[in-house]
């Protein structure tokens, strides 16, 4: 091979191994940060199982806001269309965490309760996929509770 | 009557905008110098309509003009009089209002102050912004009309969103804006060189000042966002890889990488197509952003509009500029100059490297927050990317850039010596080193912070040997150009940005507690003693403020006041109360009353203390500071840069 050949042949070289090594740090990346939303009829029909950490996202049940008296500790259940989930978290709710508030909620599941690790509100400065949404758009014609898409969330 | 006015100032302004973007492209390519004279009198026409659009709108929010449906809709009388000026931008017509209005200052300016260019090239770049004007306000008018009616007449309106009523949000998005549409400019040298098949460099000369004004301002802009984020969400965090906060980040890395690949090939005539190409993207992204944000496609905080015809337009819109823009590249592109050639270790190599890096660490960002899209498009589920994502791969992409960043003063165009930059690892290595193993005692081996640490001072040291060395070896006077002034206090920020960003983050106390009236929580040497709620109100909201006393050693440091709100329309909103300082910063927020009904008892309370969380915008404005030095230098004011003086700069 001639020098300027075999120049050439390092750098597509480079560029091979340079692609290959960011492509699946990404790849690898995004597998362990991907994260599925499920609602708690979905999770009560087992397709969360796979998953050892996912979001639940549904609305807060009317009443079911439990404090603990001597910590931080706050259980709630969430509900959906057709399912509800009981849900623990310690720590401080968003502003606009109430009830028949749509909530999604990051954590995993241990004795048939979410165990929370971070609460989201709508409109919370982090962001609300619109999949909820639709998702909640059906509990909404059912129930008559505070859709996420109504005016307020739509500011 | 008056909004009728804002109307048909848009109307005439879409008309002569019209005129703009047509007749001095079409002036330029015949050679018809009356064509050609029309760019500057349609762009200062487009201008004052606009700006009288602008001054309508915020007349009737002033004037409570609840007849307009979007004054009703973001404003009421209980809101104060500046807060209903930033009214005008706090959602989603105005936006697009703001937008072009700052288009119209960028192409004022440039009308203003490009009198030393040729004829056909201004024409070409003022008729290239006159179409993106066009863009825009056909999209307000035809889908975005800020000036609608709503009949009957409310009598009062609803409100702004409360999180937008901070002083943060008064110019955060203006200044945003600034940089967004500042990337217009460099778009349009970029176009309008490709149209004219400009074969010398020239051109790149005249749009590095634009170019990294523009950068500038996003720099800003990202700062002061980055600030309210942190000031008033009330989670004491700086930076959340939203795809809002992703959306004005990507334009800004590929920024950097363009007003570095400018100097290239403004200087070397290498590198032409590469800078045509960045300057699309730039642009482009900034398009991308304001359709992320606006559109509604990824709902979050900031998409205050879920219209689909919107989206469409929008989408449309970005098809058309990104893919006439590629296929004008496609075609013109083989055809422009290649510059001179350079060796593997050379300035050029430096920054190609660097180019790569912020281009592929800008995909890295739009992967990840364009995802949950075309998850839903392949129905992959519902799927959201983690912050962790975004952390890891830009760290790992950052990382060289950083350690390869004091190199890039000492590589000489065209053929570096490794004996410079030998001595300068050297020196710079010593100084990180030391530094590093100081710092041990003070952060209790946390090996993020000493990493911080020893970045900072590689980058900070390596970059202040340079200006010894500039010092040393160059006469009064010639020392510190403008542009190299820039780059070096640019480059300093970043030595500024990671001390802030690597020591909040590892030596950060973050507690949230229960506390009740008179209880006292220690954080580290600090103790908070919480005096409990009182009742406390402002012109347009009521609030439960704790009284929250700061001990260390015994001694009161600070009296904080933190609120939850409650605006006139029943919004809630955290208020946090921040005692600041160079070194660390008290923050502390309040949750929510324990019992609901009894807000005398215990609250929930957010108690922070972050060391250096202002270095953080302390080295962005560095940067930010840096690009507008940069932009000064004399050499991007003359019409053609002396043969002399290009010769000397290579050597430099």
């Amino acid at each position: 091979m001639n020098p300027t050949r075999k120049r050439r042949l390092s750098i597509v070289i480079s560029i091979v191994a340079a692609t290959t090594v960011a492509v699946s740090l990404t790849v690898f990346a995004l597998q362990r940060n991907m994260s599925y939303l499920f609602t708690p009829s979905q999770v009560q029909e087992g397709q969360a199982t796979q998953y050892p950490t996912f979001r639940l996202g549904g609305m807060v049940k009317s009443g079911s806001i439990q404090r603990a008296a001597d910590s931080l500790k706050v259980s709630f259940i969430v509900v959906d269309d057709g399912g509800a989930m009981p849900v623990e978290y310690t720590g401080i709710l968003p502003d606009l965490f109430r009830d028949n508030q749509s909530v999604i909620a990051t954590g995993r599941m241990a004795d048939g309760r979410f165990i929370a690790s971070e609460v989201l509100a709508k409109h919370d400065e982090n962001y609300m996929p619109k999949e909820l949404k639709d998702a909640m758009a059906k509990a909404h014609d059912k129930r008559h509770i505070e859709a996420p898409a109504d005016k307020d969330a739509a500011k | 009557m008056i909004p009728e006015l804002g109307q048909f100032a848009l109307i005439l302004a879409l008309l002569l905008a019209l005129a703009q973007g047509v007749l001095p492209i079409v002036g330029a390519w015949r050679g018809n110098g009356a064509l050609m004279a029309v760019a500057r009198p349609a762009a200062a026409g487009q201008a004052v309509f606009v700006f009288g659009a602008m001054a309508i709108l915020i007349h009737a929010f002033l004037a409570f003009d609840f007849s307009v449906a979007y004054v009703a809709d973001n404003s009421n009388l209980a809101l104060p009089w500046y807060y209903r000026i930033t009214a005008v931008w706090g959602a989603h017509e105005g936006s697009m209002l703001l937008w072009v209005f700052i288009l119209n200052v960028w192409s004022l300016a440039l009308a203003a102050f490009s009198r030393h260019l040729p004829e056909p090239f201004v024409s070409r770049v003022l008729g290239v912004l006159g179409l993106i004007g066009v863009g825009f306000l056909a999209f307000i008018l035809f889908t975005s009309n800020p000036f609608l009616r709503e009949l009957p007449m409310p009598a009062d309106g609803g409100d702004l969103n409360p999180v937008l009523q901070d002083p943060g949000m008064t110019f955060h998005p203006p200044v945003l804006y600034m940089g967004y549409v500042g990337f217009s400019v460099a778009f349009a040298f970029s176009i309008a060189a490709l149209l004219g098949g400009e074969l010398e460099q020239a051109w790149v000369r005249w749009a590095r000042p634009w170019t990294n004004i523009a950068w500038a301002f996003l720099t800003m802009g990202i700062v002061a966002g980055s600030w309210w984020a942190y000031a008033e969400l009330g989670w004491g965090g700086w930076w959340f890889w939203d795809p809002v906060e992703n959306a004005s980040f990507m334009p800004w890395l590929v920024g950097v990488a363009l007003i570095h690949a400018q100097a290239v090939t403004e200087k070397r005539g290498s590198l032409p197509a590469w800078t045509v190409l960045l300057s699309l993207f730039a642009f482009s992204l900034s398009l991308l952003g304001t359709f992320l944000v606006r559109s509604g496609v990824l709902t979050s905080v900031h998409a205050f509009a879920s219209d689909p015809r919107r989206g469409l337009y929008i989408l449309g819109f970005l098809i058309v500029v990104i893919g006439g823009s590629l296929l004008l590249y496609a075609i013109r592109a083989p055809k422009v100059a290649t510059g001179k050639p350079f060796a593997a270790l050379s300035r050029e190599t430096g920054i190609m490297v660097a180019n790569l890096l912020f281009t592929t660490a800008a995909a890295m960002v739009l992967l990840g927050t364009l995802f949950p899209l075309i998850g839903d498009a392949f129905n992959l589920g519902r799927v959201s990317v983690g912050p962790p994502y975004f952390g890891f791969l830009f760290v790992l992409l950052m990382a060289p850039a950083v350690l390869l960043l004091p190199f890039g003063p000492y590589l000489r165009w065209g053929h570096a010596e490794g004996r410079h930059l030998t001595a300068m690892a050297l020196r710079a290595g010593v100084a990180a080193i030391v530094c590093a193993i100081a710092a041990m005692w003070f952060v209790d081996g946390k090996l993020r912070a000493i990493a911080g640490v020893a970045g900072a001072v590689w980058v900070g040291a390596g970059t202040l040997a340079y200006v010894v060395k500039r010092w040393r070896e160059m006469p009064a006077g010639r020392r510190y150009p403008a542009e190299m002034a820039g780059m070096l206090v640019a480059h300093a920020g970043i030595a500024i940005f990671l001390i802030g960003v690597m020591l909040s983050e590892s030596l950060s106390t973050e507690r949230d507690v229960r506390l009740a009236p008179g209880q006292t929580e220690t954080v580290g040497r600090l103790q908070f003693r919480f005096e409990g709620v009182r009742e406390t109100a402002g012109p347009n909201w009521q609030a439960d403020e704790g009284v929250v006393v700061v001990l260390r050693d015994g001694d009161t440091i600070a009296t904080l006041h933190p609120q939850k709100r409650t605006y006139s329309r029943g919004q809630v909103q955290s208020e946090s109360s921040i005692d600041p300082g160079l070194f660390r910063d008290i923050y502390v927020a309040l949750g929510e009353p324990m019992d609901a009904a009894h807000a005398e008892g215990a609250w929930a309370v957010r108690l922070y203390h972050k060391p250096f969380v202002r270095w953080i915008w302390l080295g962005g404005l560095f940067m930010m500071l840096g690009g507008f030095l940069a932009a000064g230098e004399r050499r991007f004011r003359a019409k053609k840069a002396p043969a002399a003086a290009v010769a000397k700069e290579s050597v430099a």
